[in-house]
């Protein structure tokens, strides 16, 4: 391909590229996410190339490969252009059936169809999606339309306009203002000033100057910043290039975590590509500005999404945070002046450039401005992907397009920010989500997982859950984080197996606070919240657990026991095939029973019971 | 070896701020880190044993035995942690007789379990042998087992 | 730049060198700061978190420890809040579960009121401090030692944990170690650390042994000195 060597030249080429589509031709698009994938997509994608070749239709239908669609609980799905007719849990069978039927004949399949479970009623068109169309899917909504290893794709839907807008008429200082009026806020964490953060790092003194995608994405619960680097790899490429003409650098990294590696092979394919086209490297679009990125990834290190962490490890050391008394805008990667925003971040960016900061900040609330791509898992009917504007409530999210809780069980929290947030009570369901009301009630944004909990969830439990991950991913360099959280993990532990003393509640608190403000780095300095913010609004269930030696929602093993209720047990002998102590026993077609000396609390018995006879007590 | 080493370094340049990713690619090339294998690289990327080994202990990526052919990793995310996964990791240690970060004495088996794979919609989730399994449950374990040639508690025993 | 600023310590007012640490100026100041990994010679590490003070910040204050947080002209510090004691308690709790019997750890928890340890012990005797890989890498320049593992698991260690080949028995990581965990003997003409036993070189005047003959070789290695330069010990010179 050749190199473009201006602003205009690129126009001519997305020109060119959409002449020579046909936005009638049919188009079937799959989603390949690794959500998808792990369904078995890749199998389905092989049987649509070879109906495709058995029917001659190779000039007739399209056949994409696009990134994550967002509704992961309903994978395997196609979407078919130009009507979008959304098929999902398709099989391998159904694919002739797709092609012949809805293809080539306009006909739908009603078994494929989505049927919203609410009201019952088929639905057709992915936009009538319940799930999809109570969203405002400005950044992930591109995912569908992308084929990410296809810059064509991107090109074709107006991609790298915002760069060129950029190079060719306005100063890095006018882009760096678009961005602060646009008020953009990092997606990462924390929350900071996007332009205030370009702005510093573009006035510090030092050279060369680097810009950073942070794709090491470590929240469990969380993996919007994957799907966007599988699904649009371009997109944050076109932020990351915006970003470094701002600021005044040449030299990018991506520091994305190994555990990702379709993320990695299709972000190294598309900075391949943008070499190729002469958007990336020296000269871009014969402005004058040169930049390139360097992809390093991780080691499995949960600390490294810590900035000093994050340099330490480009620079080829262990994980390890320093104090943050020098900003890293000054003196960062190398000590030199370094600008770190994470995946979403720099995702948000184009839309910014092109659209402009007025209508980017006239999207969710006066602080918190955009869209926000939250990850919604756990005990959630609709678990996936889902964007939507800033001061969206909690419930609209959980009910409206998470379909409620699964099962017909009670809600019992949401946890937001990870590791370093809390969990969120039922009382707060209509407060608005952003940074600061989330911030307010002891939680944070962070990256955006949103684990919605159940009344089988134990609070105590996951407040352990939490610390036994700080744990494991503490670095170990400040005494705080290093044996505090593993103290407060042994108190927990205690509790959790029914040996919880009555000063542990107060003894848990002053450490938590002790380790916030004692900690080196934010991994320490927020490790306690989990712990704080359940003690805060479930106190009862850890009183519970102290006093009466009960976990009320049937999770922790010390304290409860399994049995068979008599009235329910058809004697099918499920449970005893799968009770790996021979602890569940019973003659067919009568009652069984579960001996307590020999159960060990597996879960076994109650997973495999159809009939709901396994109780825990 | 060597020349596999010295193939890995140059491919990043001899370029000391990637020795992450060099160390990945030399555990990918020889299964494990072997301790020779670290030598050579801290000589020709001149950094300190003692750095290259820091590193390798530090990042749970790396293993510095030898790992068994099959690759078992439990995501223990939250999201898969508040859907069962740590009861499917109790099933698993039962079952291949080893503990999280283990490898079975005839490595064959090796199971880890990794904080959130990024999967989280398809919770409980499991990665073996790079092939992701969603939405697991004891049964679909007792399957994957099974596949791998282990014996699990089945409908044949009971 | 002026080559001193001025800053306020628990109200007095103090002059401190310029791109001195709070802890330096205090200690200079004779205000005295609790704290077990710093140390003057070595870079700033920050780790104990024993020697936090509070700093004010704008209408709120803040946390910051005071051997790596730089004076300021103007800065106004508390030593001693209840904050501040909430933190060192902490911490040297949490380290006599690793450690409960080493003097300066004893001094410091009896400073602060702390009887016991109500954490379960774990005896590690080492505190990680790092003191002593820092001085192996900064000072002596061999980097002989490290880190091994992260979090709970971590530990002072040589490569593979075998006898490590950059060492040069010097012995300043024993020497430096604020709680003497790290055992060197000198025996026999050997010296023995880190379970590798270095011969020692012998004064070829009176017949003491001196020094480790591979501490002397990288003597005469990085100052480029003759075979012989040490052939006697200091006082035979």
């Amino acid at each position: 391909m050749k190199k473009l060597k201006s602003p205009g030249e690129l126009a001519a080429l997305q020109a060119e590229i959409r002449a020579g589509r046909d936005p009638k031709k049919p188009c079937i698009t799959i989603c390949a996410g690794t959500g998808c994938l792990a369904y078995g997509t890749q199998k389905i994608i092989e049987c649509f190339r070879q109906e495709i070749d058995k029917q001659h239709l190779q000039d007739r239908v399209q056949l994409r490969t696009s990134g994550c669609h967002g509704f992961c609980e309903r994978g395997p799905m196609v979407v078919i252009h130009p009507q979008k007719i959304f098929y999902q849990r398709i099989k391998a069978e159904d694919v002739p059936d797709i092609i012949s039927k809805t293809v080539l004949a306009g006909e739908i399949i009603d078994r494929l169809s989505y049927v919203d479970p609410a009201t019952k009623q088929k639905i057709v068109y992915e936009h009538d999606v319940p799930f999809y169309k109570r969203q405002t899917r400005y950044v992930l909504g591109m995912n569908g339309d992308i084929d990410p290893a296809c810059i064509d794709d991107y090109l074709a839907i107006g991609g790298y306009s915002g760069l060129s807008k950029a190079l060719s008429g306005m100063k890095p200082e006018a882009v760096i203002e678009e961005v602060k009026k646009a008020n953009l806020r990092g997606r990462g964490g924390g929350g900071f000033p996007t332009g205030w953060k370009w702005e510093s790092t573009r006035k510090a003194a030092g050279e060369p100057k680097y810009i950073i995608c942070n794709a090491d994405e470590g929240d469990p619960g969380a993996y919007m910043d994957r799907s966007l680097l599988e699904g649009n790899p371009h997109l944050v490429l076109e932020g990351m290039l915006i970003g470094a003409y701002a600021i005044g650098s040449s030299q990018g990294y991506i520091y994305v975590r190994n555990e990702y590696p379709l993320a990695v092979h299709n972000i190294t394919l598309a900075i391949e590509k943008a070499r190729e086209v002469g958007l990336l490297g020296e000269n871009i679009l014969g402005s004058g500005f040169s930049f390139d990125i360097k992809i390093n990834r991780g080691g499995g290190a949960f600390v490294c999404g810590e900035s000093s962490a994050l340099f330490a490890s480009i620079e080829g050391r262990s994980g390890e945070p320093r104090a943050k008394y020098v900003h890293a805008t000054d003196q960062g990667l190398y000590n030199k002046p370094t600008n770190l925003n994470n995946v979403e971040t720099w995702g948000n960016v184009p839309l910014i450039i092109n659209r402009g900061a007025d209508w980017y900040a006239s999207i969710g609330t006066a602080n918190s401005t955009g869209t926000k791509i939250f990850s919604l898992v756990g005990k959630i009917n609709n678990t996936g992907l889902v964007e939507v504007p800033m001061g969206i409530t909690l419930r609209e999210i959980v009910y409206d397009i998470g379909g409620g809780i699964p099962n017909g069980r009670k809600f019992k929290a949401v946890q937001t920010g990870g590791p370093s947030g809390g969990c969120i009570p039922e009382q707060f369901l209509d407060m608005p989500v952003d940074f600061d009301e989330l911030a307010k009630i002891g939680s944070m944004m962070g990256s955006g997982g949103m684990i919605v909990m159940d009344d089988r969830t134990c609070m105590v439990d996951v407040a352990n859950y939490f610390l036994k991950f700080l744990e494991e991913e503490s670095c170990g360099k400040c005494t705080p984080c290093r044996e505090g959280v593993l103290q407060m993990r042994l108190i927990l532990d205690r509790i959790c197996e029914g040996q919880g003393k009555e000063e542990d509640i107060n003894t848990l608190e002053w450490m938590g606070q002790a380790i916030i403000d004692g900690s080196l780095c934010a991994l320490g300095g927020s490790a306690p919240n989990p712990v704080l913010t359940t003690i805060k609004y479930f106190r009862d269930e850890y009183e519970a657990h102290i006093k009466h030696k009960k976990c009320p929602a049937g999770v922790c093993k010390a304290l409860i026991t399994y049995s068979v209720d008599a009235e329910k047990c058809t004697g099918c002998h499920a449970c005893a095939r799968v009770c790996p102590t021979q602890a569940a026993t019973g003659e067919k077609k009568k009652t069984h029973v579960v001996d307590l000396g020999k159960c060990i609390k597996c879960g076994a018995c109650f997973e495999a019971c159809k009939f709901d006879a396994i109780k825990i007590l | 070896m060597q020349a596999k080493i010295q193939a890995i370094i140059s491919r990043y340049g001899s370029d000391k701020g990637f020795l992450v990713p060099i160390l990945q690619d030399v555990q990918r090339e020889l299964n494990y880190l072997p301790e020779d294998a670290l030598v050579m690289v801290s000589t020709l990327l001149e950094i300190p044993l003692s750095r290259i080994f820091e590193v390798a202990t530090f990042y749970k990526a790396f293993s510095l035995t030898p790992r068994g052919k099959h690759l078992l990793s439990l995501c223990l995310g939250t999201a898969c942690h508040v859907r069962g996964a740590p009861l499917l990791s109790g099933h698993i240690e039962r079952a291949l007789g080893i503990r999280p970060g283990e490898t079975s004495p005839d490595l064959e088996f090796t199971f880890e379990t990794v904080n959130c794979l990024g999967a989280c919609a398809l919770g409980p989730v499991m990665v073996v042998d790079g092939e992701y399994h969603g939405q697991l449950t004891i049964a679909k374990t007792n399957a994957i087992l099974r596949d791998l040639g282990r014996k699990v508690p089945s409908d044949e025993e009971a | 730049m002026s080559d001193t600023v001025t800053l306020k310590i628990n109200g007095r007012t103090i002059t401190a060198s310029a791109g001195s640490t709070l802890l330096a100026a205090a200690q200079s100041a004779n205000i005295y700061i609790p704290n077990l990994c710093s140390n003057e010679e070595l870079t700033p590490y920050g780790a104990c978190r024993l020697c936090m003070v509070e700093i004010a910040h704008g209408k709120r204050t803040r946390m910051v420890a005071s051997c790596i947080y730089e004076v300021a002209e103007g800065l106004e510090v508390q030593t001693v809040t209840e904050r501040i004691l909430n933190v060192r308690k902490l911490v040297i709790e949490l380290l006599l579960a690793r450690n409960p019997y080493h003097p300066r750890l004893l001094k410091i928890s009896h400073e602060l009121g702390v009887q016991a340890s109500r954490f379960k012990e774990d005896v590690k005797g080492c505190i990680l401090c790092g003191q002593c890989v820092r001085t192996c890498r900064e000072v002596v320049g061999v980097a002989a030692i490290g880190f091994k593992g992260r979090g709970r698991t971590r530990t002072v260690a040589t490569p593979f944990d075998k006898a490590p080949a950059d060492c040069i028995a010097c012995g300043s990581c024993a020497y430096i170690c604020p709680v003497k965990v790290i055992p060197l003997e000198d025996k026999n003409n050997v010296r023995t650390i880190w379970k590798t036993e270095f011969p020692m070189a012998v004064c070829k005047k009176c017949g003491r042994p001196f020094a480790p003959e591979k501490q002397l070789a990288y003597f005469r290695k990085i100052a480029n000195l003759p075979e012989n330069h040490f052939d006697t010990c200091i006082q035979c010179r």
